[in-house]
């Protein structure tokens, strides 16, 4: 005999495991995991498996069991039919591993520096390397400290290039100095000088920080003792604005500060003896007089001081060969003078640079520290020239000016060595040589570079002792394109893409269509692989897969889902972000996994410009309809030199390859770029460029393009925003350029209409156009009352914000009397201005974003303390007879008529503002594919963090009570301020440090669009401001739903079948 | 300002009807703007002043020259500052004068008040050369000075017009003229209605001009609304912050526990009822006597 009692725990575990289960399924469904239209499907499709599993367990019970489940218990097998069921739960769970498994909710961190969070992809940059430390002496972590032009300080890790730690300091932190202070603490000099910080060398923890006193401009000197010991006597010294401080590396106490306003004194070096606590200050007075002081390094006294008048007259260039001497290059750049200042005593010796090198012209010292060597560069050519004891120079050897060297660094035996990079070819030539004997080279290495990092910028060596205890060296270069990479044995360790902490310019361009035939996807899989991919799979869910396997766990699973995929997709989720970075260099994203598809230097077309700089980055040929077969290309514009006048170059480069088409030297200046809303029959877009004389060229410069644009040539305008002179001029085109240089392609332009804001109480600090491309879907609004509002989108409408020239400096710097802020619309081609509102007592900086026909601005209100937002949505009025709904379903309108600048307008325009608690960086708006979905609004804040806000919070039409109307039109109460919701950050606890711009581009899916922020990190992610509500998940499997289906259809006839059959039976006993 | 473009219209039409029917045209001002210009108390009047002058006579060709007297104690001043007009590309002449009364306000703002614009009537010459605009679709510019205290000022403000959206019966302007103190930002200029993009080639009927000048100057922005605590504590709530229930009573939360439980329990109750019933008719006698007794009692009466 058995109790009965047996069941029981069965039952509790079963009713647990019900209770548990059927709430967080729910949950589940109901979460942003499965897409929204899908979470009543998948309730009422667990329900529909809950009645076929009703059907199922009847017809088991009924068809097979029934000799085990008898009327009498003790006849039966009731122990069977338990065996069964857990013989059915077993596979139940089987089933049930296998499908979580295949659930990817987030996947972890892979290991080339790129965090996949569940949504969006972040990359981690550090900017253009100014300074390196290494920091190599004790066992554990090898190092190096790096401070960049970015205004970054970091901790790589030598071996694989990963960022340990990493602080980047505000805009206006230059980084002047970094060093290792008693070997645990990283100091850094930032602020021209001003501020000193020391960071803990192991986690970057902010360890002190102290301003310094600062009272004029003038260059900054960090000094860092060398000795280890923690001593008062060996303070940092700084030299910036003006006063020399000495500064406790300890706890960043300030031990005694020196001032040398009053002289116009430069610190040039400042040499601190070890052992004793004297330290000479060598530097020059209005670069004619040198000086030496003897400063006690405990209290700061002057101990001596001497000065000698040099008559030629200081460049400026300096540099140190030794510690009591230095070599200045005098007024003219042809004498060397070396300067020692042993003992306070300074003498001066002087050698023309003549009688070094023969056909010398103006010499210039290079920034390499060199023991008793010194850098020159003359005639294009790197001459080493030895500094004897006495002063005396000597020439030692002479290298090509292409050459990248390092500061020496001491090697055993009381040597230093230095190293050297130069290119050949496609190879760069590594060699460290013996700073005493230049022909002793320590080591000479050959390593095979691509061609478009450039040439090399910047050499940082480090050595180590290698297994055999002989002397290696590791050398850091950054090269021309702004990367970082580490060489040791003759091999590139790692390398860092640091272009990307400085993108200028980005569009985002489509990729190939999948062909027939060569679909990544149809690569062939063996039923072993498959199986070996399962059991790959189970091991990583079973938490018994080694690292490796993790890794091909993640490999199959990129694969699988192909996100990473070369081809365009159904919903265009997959595209190409271009960017343009300021080294100029072009970099293709894919939006998948963020990897560097292809990478582009820019080249120059002539041998007058070294390298141009790349300004702006333009759609160049989009294939559309016809010519599919032409790969797209973009345009960039770059410049050669640094102003405005400088010639232009523009580059054609292949979206798909990576490669340029053609770059050509146009011969004239760029001011200005416009995309025409024309193409030809390539698809190529028309460009005009506008230069500084006035004139308009046209691109491409063929005949087609040019009948196309004379053809339009009535209707071309464009504006010229002179923000320094506070005019904005618009202008038509005239006629065909005269003159003997002129071609076809060059047109003069007239002036149309200027708007001159008074100088003395407007100034212009932004203006902004809405994008040319933006689709918009519903021309009018309708609202509560059944009347229709208008939108007056136009293309041709530019937003002007002035500021009083007063407020036109930091927040806070002027009192709410002596600022306001005027607004301007403005209609671009006849000059009018459609909108006007002034905001007393407010400031600048102003972000603002245009789309549609509204403008949303984010400025700063000196009488409330506080920021605001406006928006401005502007109607038009004289489309407003038809107003009636009615009219516009019979199709008596008038909105088809073409509308034209020249007409009247009336414009109606509301208005609103709201506070906003934070301080802003940039401003986006969503955009999609048809303009349906509505909008968010992206703030990049001074977080830097992206902040998703609703349009509709920013809707000039709310009201402190909407009616029961209003509200079914989902407007939302007004309140004094915008509410920022945790949840709303799309960056969630990323932060994209230093953030300046966020790019929008839709994606293929109406819901979807793809946002894109840049600042020394990128950050990219899909967003669905509406939530998906036109699709399932990328990987949902059809064939499983079914499946399923087919299975419960199946089982649910089988069922019905076996029911008839039984209850024949019945009816036959 | 909703008003506004309704008022402008409607004095744009009693002009026309004044044009139209009278033989006699004056430039008279149809409104007196003084009130306008005093409405508004502080110099940055967000009314605008507009004239409206059908001005067809032509005055003795003026130099474009700026006369100044001072007339009143109270700062007020007489400007006036020329309109010039070019024709394509050609060098710009003198087209009309508008004539103002400058204000000074005590706090050193100035605006310009009852202002009149009065017309010169094209030559012979600028007549050709407005036909030649028209065949060529060109350009018709005016200009103004910038500053109208200190002309030209900085710079001049040019505005321009495809010449053949001008001409109607007569030619038809409208100036809106964008003003900050005694500054002139910008100027629009047009035909007052609409001018679809094909244009067509239209001589006017009359070479006399319609014009409608109106004054703007810049609105002030509304200041943003501070609500009160409570408000704003009500408007938070609907900002998504959870929403603090009401306390509610205990019967009220747990009725749906309460009446079944309330149910079981008097089942319960019944049920023990029920035995304690039978509990003492089966402890009286014994069971199987009393299912004798109940089927003695049966018994005879079935039979």
């Amino acid at each position: 005999m058995l109790s009965a009692m047996w069941l029981l725990p069965y039952m509790i575990l079963g009713g647990i495991a019900e209770a548990l289960i059927s709430v967080a399924q729910n949950e589940f469904f109901y979460s942003d995991q499965l897409p929204n239209s899908l979470s009543s499907v998948a309730t009422t499709l667990s329900g529909l498996g809950m009645a076929a599993a009703s059907l199922v367990s009847s017809w088991i019970v009924t068809a097979t069991c029934r000799s085990w489940i008898t009327e009498d218990i003790d006849e039966g097998h009731l122990d069977y039919y338990y065996w069964l069921m857990a013989a059915l739960s077993l596979l139940n769970v089987v089933y049930f591993v296998w499908c979580s498994n295949s659930y990817d909710q987030n996947s972890p961190p892979s290991p080339d520096l790129l965090v996949s969070t569940c949504r969006g992809k972040h990359q981690r940059y550090i900017g253009k390397v100014k300074h390196a430390v290494f920091h190599t002496q004790k066992t554990g972590r090898k190092r190096v400290i790096v401070s960049t032009e970015q205004n970054v300080v970091a901790s790589l890790d030598l071996r694989h290039g990963e960022i340990f730690w990493r602080h980047v300091l505000g805009t206006k932190d230059a980084i002047d100095g970094v060093d290792i202070a008693l070997g645990k603490y990283v100091i850094t000099l930032s602020s021209e000088g001003s501020t000193l910080r020391a960071w803990n060398l192991p986690d970057g923890q902010m360890v002190w920080e102290t301003s310094l006193h600062s009272a004029q401009q003038s260059k900054s000197l960090l000094s860092v003792p060398i000795n280890l010991k923690v001593d008062k006597d060996y303070p940092i010294l700084v030299f910036g604005g003006g006063y020399l401080h000495a500064v406790s590396a300890v706890d960043g106490e300030l031990i005694w500060k020196k001032d040398f306003t009053a002289e116009g004194f430069e610190v040039q070096r400042v040499l601190q003896t070890p052992g004793s606590s004297i330290v000479y200050v060598l530097g020059f007075i209005k670069s004619s007089e040198a000086v030496v002081y003897q400063i006690d390094s405990k209290s700061g006294e002057v101990v001596a001081e001497k000065s000698v008048v040099f008559p030629g007259g200081f460049s400026g260039e300096i540099s140190s060969v030794s510690s009591d001497k230095v070599v200045v290059l005098d007024s003219t750049r042809s004498i060397l003078v070396t300067i020692g200042f042993l003992d306070g005593d300074i003498s001066f010796q002087q050698t023309r640079i003549s009688d070094l090198v023969e056909d010398s012209g103006k010499a210039e010292i290079l920034s390499p520290l060199l023991t008793n060597i010194l850098a020159v560069k003359v005639n294009k050519r790197t001459v080493f020239v030895r500094v004897g004891g006495e002063g005396k120079l000597e020439v030692v050897d002479s290298l090509s000016d292409e050459t990248a060297m390092s500061d020496s660094l001491p090697v055993a035996d009381e040597q230093e060595a230095f190293a050297s990079v130069h290119h050949e070819g496609s190879k760069i030539h590594l060699m460290v040589k013996l700073v005493d004997d230049l022909e002793t080279v320590l080591l000479r290495e050959s390593i095979q570079m691509d061609q478009h990092r450039g040439r090399v910028h910047k050499v940082f060596i480090n050595n180590y002792i290698k297994t055999d205890r002989s002397n290696g060296f590791r050398a850091l270069i950054v090269m021309e394109d702004h990367s970082l990479l580490l060489l040791q044995q003759g091999a590139i360790v790692w390398s860092r893409e640091e272009g990307l902490a400085s993108v200028t310019d980005v569009t985002i361009a489509e990729l190939p269509v999948e062909k027939d035939g060569v679909s990544v996807a149809k690569v062939e899989h063996t039923l072993l692989d498959w199986l070996q991919g399962h059991v790959l799979k189970l091991k990583g869910t079973l938490l018994l897969a080694s690292p490796e396997d993790v890794a091909a766990i993640q490999e199959m699973r990129m694969k699988s889902s192909g996100r990473s995929k070369l081809t365009r997709d159904h919903n265009g989720f997959r595209k190409l972000i271009i960017a343009l970075t300021r080294a100029g260099k072009l970099f293709a994203l894919h939006t998948g996994d963020g990897r560097i598809v292809w990478s582009m230097l820019l080249n120059s077309p002539n041998k007058f410009c070294e390298r141009p700089s790349g300004i702006s980055l333009y759609q160049w040929q989009v294939p559309h309809h016809h010519a599919m077969d032409e790969n797209p290309s973009v345009l960039v514009v770059g410049r050669c030199g640094s102003d405005s006048s400088a010639p232009g170059v523009l580059s054609f480069v292949d979206v798909y390859t990576g490669k340029e088409i053609s770059s050509s030297d146009i011969g004239h200046s760029v001011v200005q770029v416009m995309p025409l809303p024309y193409t030809d029959s390539t698809e190529q877009r028309l460009h005009l460029i506008a230069d500084t004389n006035g004139h308009v060229h046209l691109y491409p410069k063929t005949s087609e393009a040019l009948t196309i644009f004379q053809r339009e040539f009535q209707n071309v305008y464009w504006y010229t925003v002179e923000a320094d002179d506070g005019i904005i001029r618009g202008h038509a085109m005239k006629s065909s350029c005269s003159g003997e240089t002129a071609d076809e392609y060059c047109f003069t332009t007239r002036e149309l209409w200027t708007v001159v804001f008074p100088s003395e109480s407007e100034k212009i600090i932004s203006t902004l156009t809405r994008k040319p491309n933006e689709v918009v879907h519903t021309q009018a609004k309708v609202n509560t009352d059944q009347d229709l509002l208008y939108k007056y989108v136009s293309r041709n409408l530019l937003f002007v914000a002035t500021v009083s020239p007063k407020g036109a400096g930091e927040i806070g710097s002027v009192t709410p009397e002596e600022s306001a802020l005027v607004v301007y619309l403005i209609d671009t081609i006849t000059g009018r201005i459609l909108h006007r509102l002034s905001h007393q007592g407010c400031q600048g900086p102003v972000h603002a974003v245009f789309s549609e026909n509204w403008v949303v601005y984010h400025y700063f209100n000196l009488r409330a303390h506080k920021y605001e937002v406006t928006v401005v949505e502007i109607y038009d009025q004289s489309r407003a007879e038809n107003k009636n709904v009615w009219k516009l379903v019979l199709g008596k309108h008038n909105l088809t008529a073409p509308i034209s600048s020249y007409s009247r307008t009336e414009v109606l325009t509301k208005s609103q503002s709201y506070f906003f608690a934070q301080s802003v960086k940039s401003i986006a708006v969503t955009s999609t594919a048809k303009g349906i979905t509505s909008k968010q609004l992206l703030i990049g804040t001074i977080g830097d963090q992206i902040l998703a806000l609703d349009k509709r919070f920013v809707d000039p039409r709310r009201t402190l009570n909407p009616s029961q109307a209003e509200k079914e039109e989902g407007i939302i109460p007004l309140t004094d301020s915008l509410p920022i919701i945790p949840q709303a950050y799309v960056t969630h606890s990323l932060k994209v440090e230093g953030l300046r711009g966020i790019i929008t581009a839709p994606a293929k899916l109406e819901s979807t669009t793809h946002v894109f922020a840049y600042g020394v990190d990128l950050f990219y992610t899909r967003l669905a401001p509406s939530k998906t509500y036109d699709s399932l998940t990328d990987d949902f499997s059809y064939a499983l739903l079914l499946i399923t289906i087919v299975a419960l259809v199946a089982a649910i006839y089988i069922t019905w079948v076996l029911s008839e059959k039984k209850e024949l039976s019945e009816k036959w006993r | 300002m909703l008003t506004m473009p309704k008022l402008t219209l409607l004095l744009f039409l009693t002009s026309l009807l004044l044009s139209s029917s009278l033989a006699f045209q004056s430039d008279e001002l149809l409104l007196d703007d003084v009130e306008f210009g005093l409405e508004g108390a502080n110099h940055r009047s967000t009314e605008p002043v507009f004239t409206d002058s059908p001005a067809s006579f032509s005055p003795p060709k003026q130099k474009p020259s700026i006369r100044k007297r001072y007339s009143d104690p109270d700062l007020d001043s007489k400007i006036q500052f020329t309109l010039e007009h070019a024709f394509g590309d050609s060098d710009f002449t003198s087209a009309g004068i508008f004539s103002a009364r400058l204000k000074t306000w005590s706090h050193g703002g100035q605006t310009l008040t009852k202002l009149r614009f009065l017309r010169n009537e094209f030559s012979d010459e600028e007549k050709d050369a407005f036909n030649n605009l028209l065949k060529g679709d060109d350009f018709y510019r005016i200009r103004l000075p910038s500053n109208v205290v200190t002309p030209p000022g900085r710079e001049y403000v040019i505005a321009s017009v495809r010449a053949r959206c001008l001409p109607r019966d007569g030619l038809d302007e409208h100036i809106v003229i964008h003003m900050d103190g005694a500054n002139i930002l910008a100027v629009s200029y047009g035909s007052p209605g609409a001018c679809p993009y094909p244009r067509q080639l239209k001589l006017p009927g009359k070479w006399s001009f319609n014009s409608h000048t109106i004054l703007k100057s810049s609105e002030q922005a509304p200041r943003t609304p501070i609500f009160t605590e409570e408000i704003l504590g009500s408007s938070e709530n609907v900002e998504g912050e959870a929403e603090v229930p009401v306390e509610r009573s205990f019967w009220a939360k747990y009725w749906m526990y309460l009446i079944p439980l309330g149910l079981v329990v008097m089942n319960a109750v019944t049920q023990a009822s029920n035995m304690a019933e039978e509990q003492p008719a089966g402890s009286q006698g014994q069971p199987p006597a009393a299912i004798q007794r109940v089927s003695g009692s049966a018994a005879p009466r079935r039979r």
